[in-house]
C-alpha cells in the first residue's frame, strides 16, 4: 500500500487523500497516516510543480555539466558532491558510471550566469580536474510530462 | 436513360438496420469545442512498445505478404497456449483461426450457423453488433433484457423463456459492454443445465476477458464441463493489449464449427493483416506485465468513478469487468437520451445513452473510463454541476 500511494503521488502530487483512498480501496485516514509516515521517514522529499519555463517570460537557461573529479581517500566523491549540491544554482547532482564522475544540472537566467558559475565556482574546486558544459537547447519531456506534444485524443469516436 | 433507383437496389434488410443513435450523438459532440468525452470504447494506452517494435521489425524484414487463410502458424500456436494458460481451455491448431478483430469472428460465426428464420438469443444491454449481423444473416434476434438487480447477468429462467424450437444460437457477451457485468462459473453452470439437452450453440464474446477486477479472473464458458463442444469463443487483441487499430482477433471452437467459419473468412477477408499478426505474437509472449499495469490502472479509475457517481447521487453498481460503468439516471426523471443531450448541451460532457445498447438500457448511461484520472475528475465535476442545475 505504501508503494501504491507513492506511485500515485509521484504521478500527481495533487491527488487528495480521499481520491487516493478511493483509488486504492482504503480509508482516507489510512492514506493520511501513510503519507505522514513517508514524509517522516524521508521517502517523500517534497511536492513541486512541473513548469514549462519556455512558455513564461522568465529568462531561464539550464545546462548539464560533466565533471571529472579526483576522489578523496576515505571520502570518495561524497565531499565534493556535497559541496557542489549546496550551490543554489545547482538543480541536481549525480555520481555517474562511465567516462566522467559527476553530472551537475545547473540553472540560471542567462548563458553568462552559467558560464561564470562554471568558470568561477565549479572549476576552481580543488578536486575538480575538468568540466564539460552542455547547454539545454530545448525541453521535450520533463519528469514524465511531455512539454511539446499537443496531446490530442486521436481515438476515432467509434460506436463501440 | 433514367436515373438509377437506389431504393430498389439497396438490400431491404440493410436499409432497415437503424442507424445508430450514438453516431448522431458523436457527430454533435464532434462539432462542439471543449467537449470532454466519456464516450470512447477503446483504451487510452498505447500498444506496448515491444509489440509495436515487433510490428516494425516484421515490416523491416519484408514480411508484407498474405499469411495463410487461418493465420500465421506461430500466432495460432501462441493463441493455443494463451487459451490454455489463461482460461484453461485446450484448442488444437485446427480449432483456432485469426480474424480482423473480434468483430469479424462474430460475423463469421453468426453467418456460418444462422439460416432464414433461425432465432438468435441476444442478452441486452450489450454491444450493438449482434442484432444487425443476425438480421443480415436472415436470423431473428430474440432479446433477453437482463436486469440491474441480477447484475445484468443472464439467468437460467430468462434463458429458458427465450428458447424456442427455432433457437440456434445464444450470444454470451461477457465481460459486458456497456454494463461491466461478468458471468461467473456458477452462473454459466446454471445456463449449461438449460442448454445441455438442446442443440443450441453458444457464441461467447470474450473481448474484455483480460479486464476483470478484484481478483475475479474471467471464466470462459468453454472451460465449463460439457460446454466446449457447443461454444465458439471470440477474443482479440484490441482491449487486452490496447491494439484496437491493429484490427486483430481470433475465434476458437470445435473444428466442425471453425471450418465453416474459415470458409467465410477465406472468401470475404482472405487473411488478417500480416503486420498485426507478427505484433500479436509478441503481445502473447511478453505482455503479461503490461496487461497487469493496465488492469491496475483501470481498476483505480473504476473505483474513482463508481465512487464519484454514487457521491453525486447517480446510483452506480460496481462493474466487475470491461472498462465501463453504467450508472442509473432514473432519479433525474429524464430519459437516457434527454439526459445525454442536456448534459452535452449544458456542460459539454459526452456520455452514451444506455438505450443505445437495447431497450433495457433505458434509464442508464454508459460511461467509459478509458481516460486519465484528471479527465475523469473534471467530467464528474461537470456532471455534478449539471445535476444541481436540473
Amino acid at each position: 500500500m505504501k508503494y501504491e500511494v507513492l506511485k500515485l503521488l509521484a504521478r500527481n502530487a495533487r491527488y487528495t487523500f480521499e481520491e487516493i483512498a478511493v483509488m486504492l480501496d482504503t480509508t482516507e485516514e489510512n492514506v493520511a497516516n501513510i503519507v505522514a509516515e513517508l514524509e517522516k521517514d524521508g521517502l517523500l522529499k517534497g511536492y513541486k510543480a512541473i513548469v514549462d519555463w519556455e512558455k513564461t517570460d522568465e529568462a531561464y537557461v539550464s545546462a548539464i555539466i560533466e565533471l571529472n573529479v579526483i576522489p578523496k581517500a576515505g571520502l570518495g566523491f561524497e565531499e565534493v558532491a556535497e559541496k557542489i549540491m549546496k550551490y543554489p544554482q545547482v538543480e541536481s547532482v549525480y555520481l555517474m558510471s562511465g567516462v566522467y564522475d559527476l553530472n551537475v544540472v545547473v540553472k540560471g537566467k542567462t548563458l553568462q550566469d552559467i558560464a561564470w558559475f562554471v568558470a568561477r565556482e565549479l572549476s576552481t574546486i580543488d578536486s575538480v580536474t575538468s568540466t564539460t558544459t552542455h547547454f539545454v537547447m530545448r525541453r521535450y519531456k520533463e519528469m514524465d510530462v511531455e512539454l511539446v506534444s499537443d496531446k490530442d485524443d486521436d481515438r476515432g469516436q467509434l460506436w463501440v | 436513360m433514367g436515373l438509377i433507383d437506389y431504393s430498389k437496389i439497396i438490400n431491404k434488410t440493410v436499409e432497415e438496420i437503424k442507424p445508430s443513435g450514438i453516431r448522431r450523438f458523436f457527430d454533435i459532440a464532434a462539432s462542439m469545442e471543449d467537449v470532454i468525452s466519456l464516450g470512447v470504447g477503446e483504451p487510452d494506452f498505447n500498444t506496448p512498445w515491444q509489440v509495436r517494435k515487433a510490428g516494425i521489425n516484421s515490416l523491416e524484414k519484408g514480411k508484407t505478404k498474405y499469411t495463410s487463410n487461418k493465420g500465421n502458424d506461430k500466432l495460432i500456436a501462441e493463441i493455443s497456449k494463451y487459451m490454455s494458460r489463461k482460461y484453461s481451455v485446450e484448442y488444437n491448431s485446427d480449432e483456432i483461426f485469426v480474424t480482423v478483430g473480434g468483430s469479424e469472428a462474430i460475423d463469421a460465426c453468426i453467418r456460418a450457423v444462422v439460416e432464414l428464420g433461425d432465432e438468435v438469443i441476444i442478452p441486452q444491454p450489450s454491444y450493438v453488433c449482434y442484432e444487425p449481423i443476425t438480421r443480415l444473416a436472415g436470423g431473428v434476434p430474440v432479446i433477453i433484457n437482463t436486469q440491474a438487480e441480477n447484475d445484468f447477468k443472464v439467468t437460467p429462467e430468462e434463458l429458458k423463456n427465450a428458447i424456442s424450437d427455432k433457437t440456434k444460437l445464444l450470444i454470451l457477451p461477457y465481460p459486458c459492454n456497456p454494463t461491466g457485468a461478468i458471468m461467473e462459473k456458477e452462473d454459466i453452470e446454471k445456463l449449461y443445465e438449460v442448454l445441455k439437452d438442446t442443440n443450441i450453440l453458444v457464441l461467447s464474446d470474450e473481448i474484455y476477458s483480460e479486464l476483470t477486477f478484484n481478483g475475479k479472473a474471467h471464466c470462459s464458458p468453454a472451460s465449463i464441463d460439457g460446454m466446449k463442444e457447443r461454444t465458439v469463443v471470440v477474443n482479440g487483441f484490441s482491449k487486452a493489449f490496447s491494439m484496437t487499430g491493429w484490427r486483430l482477433g481470433f475465434a476458437c471452437g470445435p473444428k466442425e464449427l471453425i471450418a465453416p467459419m474459415l470458409k467465410i473468412h477465406q472468401y470475404a477477408i482472405m487473411c488478417a493483416p500480416t503486420t498485426s499478426q507478427y505484433a500479436a505474437i509478441e503481445a502473447l509472449r511478453s505482455c503479461d506485465d503490461d496487461v497487469k499495469y493496465m488492469v491496475d490502472e483501470y481498476n483505480r479509475r473504476r473505483r474513482l468513478i463508481v465512487n464519484g457517481f454514487n457521491k453525486i447521487g447517480l446510483t452506480c453498481r460496481e462493474p466487475k469487468g470491461a472498462f465501463y460503468v453504467f450508472p442509473s439516471i432514473k432519479s433525474t426523471g429524464l430519459s437516457s437520451e434527454e439526459f445525454c443531450e442536456k448534459l452535452l448541451d449544458s456542460k459539454k460532457v459526452a456520455v452514451v445513452p444506455g438505450n443505445a445498447f437495447g431497450d433495457s438500457g433505458e434509464g442508464f448511461v454508459r460511461v467509459s473510463y478509458c481516460y486519465s484520472v484528471e479527465h475523469l475528475k473534471e467530467a464528474l465535476k461537470r456532471i455534478e454541476e449539471f445535476l444541481k442545475e436540473l
